[in-house]
């Protein structure tokens, strides 16, 4: 991907917001241990959009370092670990509406879930949802 | 013969329908044509056919009969059998408009062997930190773009012939001057890969007894591709001077002999160039010595000798070394699509100039097989290079060639059996007939570093024939706000760009999210647009 900083933020949002939405809805009723309920995981999943305003500050500066000014594929997979321990912090330090109780596993689970479905999205599907927007820097409007 | 170009045509900027009929040049009308069939050609016009566009709206002029063709040459010389892999992202797909599936997923999933799935998965994955940057086998590339040729009847718009000249035409649109094949038929081939094409007669389209044909058309695309080999003038003289074609060759002309030659018997060989091909050059040359037991001595020469990472700043550095400087692409990738692309789509004349200079010279890829054998070389001896201005090449004694070249050490003198030129394609674009007759009558001009000036839109600055426009895509247009222009992916963004723009003048539909996901349903089912 060669993404812009504008690129990424709308592209994180959108995904979010379709895929993310409707992978929550799915993979909650089957969630491990105690304390998952839809509260909570969209209270999750807003935080990963709203944390993930931040993130994409500092991967579009990190990127500034790179010559070819490109995020591979394997790095927009990677930065799951990061932004999925952050949110974990923050969920567990009760800054994230509803999820304060979740557990663990619970919490993994659906973030892995969304995580890797906004991802394949966004290297396949999105081209083709949206046809210029590998052209555009990963923008959609 | 009637039927040619008389000085009245030659002398007029703009053209009417009756000076042309007065010559006794037939007119055939259609939409648009794009001249030169190449990938260029091809890539918008599977952009306009999933758009919607129908087949009888589109003519497209060339002499090739099979897309790839000229760049199927062009990369079997230079190195690159069919199961070798091209210097190309794993995206750039120029049979299929969005991208994906990716060659590498495309790869993966007809693989027979589990480690043939995982392996370009694996690597487009990893790379470019674990592993190198995934590129496609070109047989596979051509297969894929016979494969979609097919789908959207790229046949049935083929005309053979050779574009002489593209002039306005009063009233509005262009008139296209075609010089029709010498055995009498713009013949639309059959598509086959690799095997010599078919031929079927198309009646609507049978060549009638004159030199020239005219298609009046509101839209014109040119993707005519580089005018030529490029030769250095130190080259050009020597074999001029000498008559001698086989010692000093370009790599991009047919040159098996000198392969053929350094198995049989040991010698020298100097490698110019430091790009992609002369990389491929020494790859083919190393595996020689690998596998059919060669026994040549390479003298590389560079002209600038890259010593480690360069640029202007912490933020624009890029790698290099040994020589060589290095990127997975012949441009840094952002300008396909991210921050490179949007920014040099805001800069004018010297700024723009210098972004290009920035990001542009010559650099190959930092393959590791590349690496392990060029360090192997140096290492036993076999590979050596040498860094200066060649002043001139002269013959030696035995059949020798003798380059002679300024070092920061004084004049030096290279003794070998072949001298092989890797240093590139003609890009004046003055060289090009159609180009040189756009720029000389039609008002198209020169962009900052002197090549075809064009818009946003790739369309063609000054040519504008209203309510008609005039467009060119590919290496004659590099220097425009888009720099990749001369790439499969580069290819693909001029087409879209101009199809969206022809969209906005009402020829055909701008591609939506709805028809852009219906169409794709139809390219993965190898279903006709």
């Amino acid at each position: 991907m060669v993404p812009t900083l504008g690129g990424r933020v709308q592209t994180r949002l959108f995904l979010l917001a379709t895929v993310g939405v409707v992978l929550t809805v799915l993979v909650v009723p089957v969630l491990p241990g105690a304390g998952a309920d839809y509260g909570g995981a969209f209270g999750v999943l807003v935080a990963v959009a709203v944390l993930g305003v931040g993130w994409e500050l500092i991967y579009h500066g990190l990127q500034q370092f790179r010559w070819e000014k490109d995020w591979p594929t394997g790095f927009g997979l990677v930065t799951g670990v990061n932004e999925g321990l952050l949110t974990w912090l923050a969920a567990r330090g009760g800054l994230v509406p509803g999820a304060g109780g979740v557990a663990s596993s619970a919490f993994a689970m659906h973030f892995a879930v969304v995580w890797l479905g906004v991802w394949l999205c966004a290297n396949g599907p999105l081209r083709v949802a949206v046809p210029r927007w590998r052209f555009h820097g990963g923008r959609l409007w | 013969m009637g039927g040619d170009l008389t000085p009245a045509l030659l002398a007029a900027p703009v053209w009417t329908d009756a000076m042309v009929a007065a010559a006794g040049i037939p007119i055939r009308d259609v939409e648009l044509v794009t001249v030169g069939g190449g990938i260029g050609s091809f890539v918008l016009v599977d952009q306009l056919r999933i758009a919607g566009l129908p087949a009888s709206a589109i003519r497209v002029l060339s002499t090739i009969d099979q897309p790839w063709q000229t760049y199927q040459y062009l990369t079997r010389v230079s190195q690159i059998p069919e199961h070798e892999r091209i210097r190309s992202d794993s995206a750039s797909t120029p049979d299929n408009i969005w991208g994906f599936p990716s060659y590498a997923v495309r790869e993966a999933f007809t693989a027979s062997t589990l480690r043939g799935f995982t392996r370009p998965l694996w690597q487009v994955l990893t790379e470019p930190v674990l592993s190198d940057y995934y590129t496609p086998r070109v047989g596979t590339v051509f297969a894929s773009m016979a494969r979609e040729a097919a789908r959207i009847d790229w046949p049935s718009m083929l005309v053979r012939g050779q574009v002489r000249m593209v002039r306005r035409r009063a009233g509005g649109g262009y008139l296209t001057i075609l010089t029709p094949p010498a055995d009498g038929s713009e013949s639309m081939p059959t598509l086959r890969l690799g095997s010599a094409p078919r031929r079927t007669a198309a009646p609507a389209e049978l060549a009638p007894a004159t030199r020239r044909i005219a298609y009046r058309s509101r839209f014109v695309h040119l993707a005519v591709g580089y005018p030529g080999l490029r030769f250095l003038p130190d080259l050009q003289e020597y074999r001029a001077r000498h008559g001698d074609v086989r010692r000093v060759v370009n790599a991009y002309e047919p040159h098996e002999h000198v392969y053929d030659e350094l198995v049989r018997h040991p010698a020298t060989v100097v490698v110019r160039g430091a790009g992609i091909v002369a990389s491929r050059i020494l790859n083919r040359l190393i595996n020689d010595r690998d596998r059919q037991g060669a026994r040549t001595h390479i003298v590389h020469l560079f002209r600038t000798y890259v010593r480690g990472a360069h640029g202007p700043s912490v933020f624009m550095r890029r790698r290099g070394g040994d020589g060589w400087a290095y990127q997975g692409f012949n441009y840094p990738k952002s300008v396909w699509g991210g921050q490179l692309k949007a920014r040099m789509r805001e800069l004018e004349g010297a700024e723009r100039r210098a972004l290009y200079d920035a990001i542009g010279g010559t650099n190959t890829p930092r393959r590791r097989v590349w690496q392990e054998q060029l360090a192997r070389g140096r290492r036993e001896g076999w590979y050596t290079t040498h860094v200066g201005e060649v002043h001139t090449l002269e013959p030696g004694p035995d059949g020798t060639v003798v380059t002679r070249m300024r070092t920061a050490d004084g004049m030096l003198e290279v003794p070998a059996a072949y001298v092989i030129d890797a240093t590139g394609l003609i890009a004046d674009i003055r060289e090009h007939r159609v180009l040189a007759d756009l720029l000389d009558h039609s008002g198209a001009g020169h962009n900052p570093l002197g090549r075809l000036d064009v818009e946003r839109t790739f369309e063609v600055r000054g040519t504008r024939s209203d309510p008609g426009r005039l467009y060119a895509s590919g290496a004659a247009t590099l220097g425009g706000y888009f720099p990749g222009v001369d790439t499969f992916l580069g290819l693909q963004i001029a087409a879209q760009e101009i199809a969206d723009d022809l969209a906005s003048v009402g020829f055909g539909q701008r591609l939506d999210s709805r028809r852009s996901v219906t169409q794709w349903v139809r390219w993965m089912r190898n279903q006709p647009v």
